[in-house]
């Protein structure tokens, strides 16, 4: 999986995972069903989900993203969507361990660095490094933000998720 | 040092250590229901591994859509169906007999003090009540725990939430929890254990807990928890008598998953609950909270009375108490949607459904339905529901309508005025 692209920011707090993907939706059993409507229901002013997610590969977003419903139909939207990354302030605990079970990365940043982000303006592109632990973006300048990622999460991701983690090990 | 309830679970089922923050615990129940587990099935046939680690720890509900309401919640539960018959899972409930998880499972007597408990569902921390650890997770947890019993965690901080007081008329578990997490906010618990703890708590039916330990994840919390003890073990009785000698031998042996006086809390918060008010959520967060008082008047479409959270017998028993003898508003529709067989015919034999239905009710089948918007009294966009549901989200119970959060006793009092009400005025 790769982890990096042009990022589509989300400037709001508290975005639910009733808002990532709808419950209407969960009568899908496939995760390709899931992909036109991706952040259909979210509250955000001239947030327009078909023409603003198009060709994004990495969320920027502020607290407590994806809480709510343990719906790993949230993560899977994103994937189909080709968004393999969100970057925020912090993460609800349920979204949070299921993006890192898809092989995929929740990175938690302080909101200096999240601000600094926002404040790059909307073409922006992000490349993630897990060995080195940085988000780095190119506008004018370089940006490099410093994350930690647990050693497990990393793992996890090195693995392609938790189940190829489990079949190996348990 | 001292261990919380949650530390010594842990120490008791861990299999792993992948990291210092990681641990992989072996897990005593992992329920399934048709929304979250048909794909993790998919994914184990297509695998080639569509097997179970033990059927006896497999517990397995068709509850959000039944009965099903179109070719894909059919779907669905066929799906769900034919694995739990496959896989020799006895423990599975369809059409009949079925009803909310949160409620039928603690219901069958599946959730023991000390066990490990998870489900492809957030208010899965609903079981915390019974001195369990109970966590909401996502499908590729629940198919690593179908397949090999185990699942990881982070370890958790605990915060000790102190209940004291008295609660007043009109005042109830809903209400506790409404104005606690609207102190510690949506994710003020996040990553976190919140133990329910105090007089208040020890006086509380294990209804009541669950309706407490149910909202522990609206503040982020991983697990909400309560100390098992007699009323736990009342609560259990008929499924746990081969194994002790009498109530009081269970509630002994119970102690052993007791907080120590000297375990350690990330933090401590104490709410005297003795002048708290009849709540009601006011915006799309489960934190935005006010006396219920603060938002009369607000006129309402329908009333909700059911969900995970609040459609057991007492919520029923409660509610009528004020639907007896009254009609609801001319302005409003209200469903009641018991939330297992059980507390239906139980109710029908107490002569609640009457109350209800001589009130205007809809009555319902055990559904979880109308609480996700996913069936059985969604909302049209620009309708205002008040119910006794968790989630008050933006959309929640159907695009463009909103959700005000209330006790049982507050949504039937609204639905008799029409409009939100103190219940207080009515009882």
């Amino acid at each position: 999986m790769r982890f990096n692209g042009p990022v589509l920011f989300l400037d709001r707090s508290d975005i639910n995972t009733d808002e990532i993907i709808p419950a209407r939706y969960l009568t899908e059993i496939s995760k390709e069903a899931l992909r036109p409507h991706l952040l259909e229901d979210l509250s955000l002013e001239e947030f327009d989900p078909r023409a603003d997610i198009a060709g994004k590969r990495v969320i920027v977003t502020r607290s407590n993203f994806g809480c709510g419903s343990s719906r790993e139909h949230a993560p899977w939207a994103l994937e189909v969507n080709g968004i393999t990354v969100v970057v925020a302030r912090s993460f609800a605990r349920i979204f949070r361990q299921n993006m890192f079970n898809c092989g995929m990365l929740a990175i938690e940043l302080p909101k200096k660095d999240i601000d600094s982000l926002f404040a790059l303006g909307d073409k922006v592109t992000i490349a993630v490094d897990i060995d080195q632990e940085t988000v780095i973006t190119k506008v004018a300048t370089e940006v490099c933000c410093k994350f930690t990622l647990n050693s497990f999460d990393k793992a996890l991701v090195q693995a392609g998720g938790w189940l190829a983690y489990a079949d190996k090990k348990y | 040092m001292g261990k919380t309830i949650t530390e010594k679970i842990f120490a008791a089922h861990r299999r792993d250590v992948p990291s210092d923050n990681n641990v992989v615990l072996d897990i005593d129940v992992v329920m399934c229901h048709e929304i979250t587990t048909p794909i993790a099935i998919n994914d184990l046939m297509e695998r080639g591994m569509d097997r179970v680690f033990d059927p006896q720890k497999i517990k397995v509900v068709i509850d959000h859509v039944t009965p099903s309401k179109d070719s894909k919640t059919a779907t669905q539960a066929k799906i769900l169906r034919d694995w739990a018959r496959r896989n020799r899972i006895k423990d599975f409930f369809d059409i009949g007999a079925n009803g909310v998880c949160h409620a039928l499972f603690p219901e069958k007597g599946f959730i023991r003090p000390g066990y490990t408990v998870i489900m492809g569902d957030s208010h899965t921390c609903t079981h915390g009540a019974f001195g369990a650890f109970a966590a909401g997770i996502g499908t590729t947890d629940l198919e690593v725990g179908i397949l090999k019993g185990v699942c990881s965690f982070r370890l958790p901080e605990t915060m000790k939430i102190v209940i004291t007081g008295k609660l007043g008329k009109g005042v109830y578990a809903k209400d506790v929890i409404l104005r606690i997490i609207k102190e510690l906010t949506v994710n003020g618990a996040t990553d976190k254990v919140m133990e329910f703890c105090g007089p208040v708590v020890d006086a509380m039916s294990m209804e009541a807990r669950m309706t407490l330990c149910n909202m522990a994840i609206e503040a982020g919390a991983t697990c909400g928890v309560c100390m098992p003890d007699r009323v736990t073990a009342e609560y259990l009785w008929p499924f746990i008598k081969e194994q002790y000698a009498d109530v009081d031998a269970a509630v002994n042996d119970f102690k052993k998953w007791h907080s120590d006086a000297d375990a350690r809390y990330v933090a401590e918060k104490i709410f005297d609950v003795s002048n708290l008010n009849p709540q009601v959520t006011y915006g799309f967060k489960p934190d935005e909270v006010k006396d219920i008082a603060d938002m009369a008047g607000t006129r309402v479409d329908q009333v909700y009375m059911g969900s995970c959270t609040n459609g057991r017998i007492e919520d029923l028993r409660a509610a009528a108490t004020v639907l007896k003898g009254r009609r609801i508003a001319d302005n409003v529709r209200a469903i009641l949607s018991p939330a297992t067989p059980q507390v239906f015919t139980q109710a029908l034999e107490e002569g609640l459904i009457k109350i209800f239905m001589d009130a205007g009710f809809c009555v319902t089948n055990p559904t979880c339905g109308a609480c996700l918007g996913m069936s059985n009294g969604v909302l049209a966009a620009g309708e205002v529901c008040a119910s006794t549901t968790n989630r008050n989200f933006n959309g929640r119970m159907g695009k463009g309508g909103m959700v005000h959060l209330m006790s049982p006793v507050s949504a039937a009092a609204t639905a008799v005025r029409g409009a939100i009400v103190d219940p207080r005025e009515m009882m």
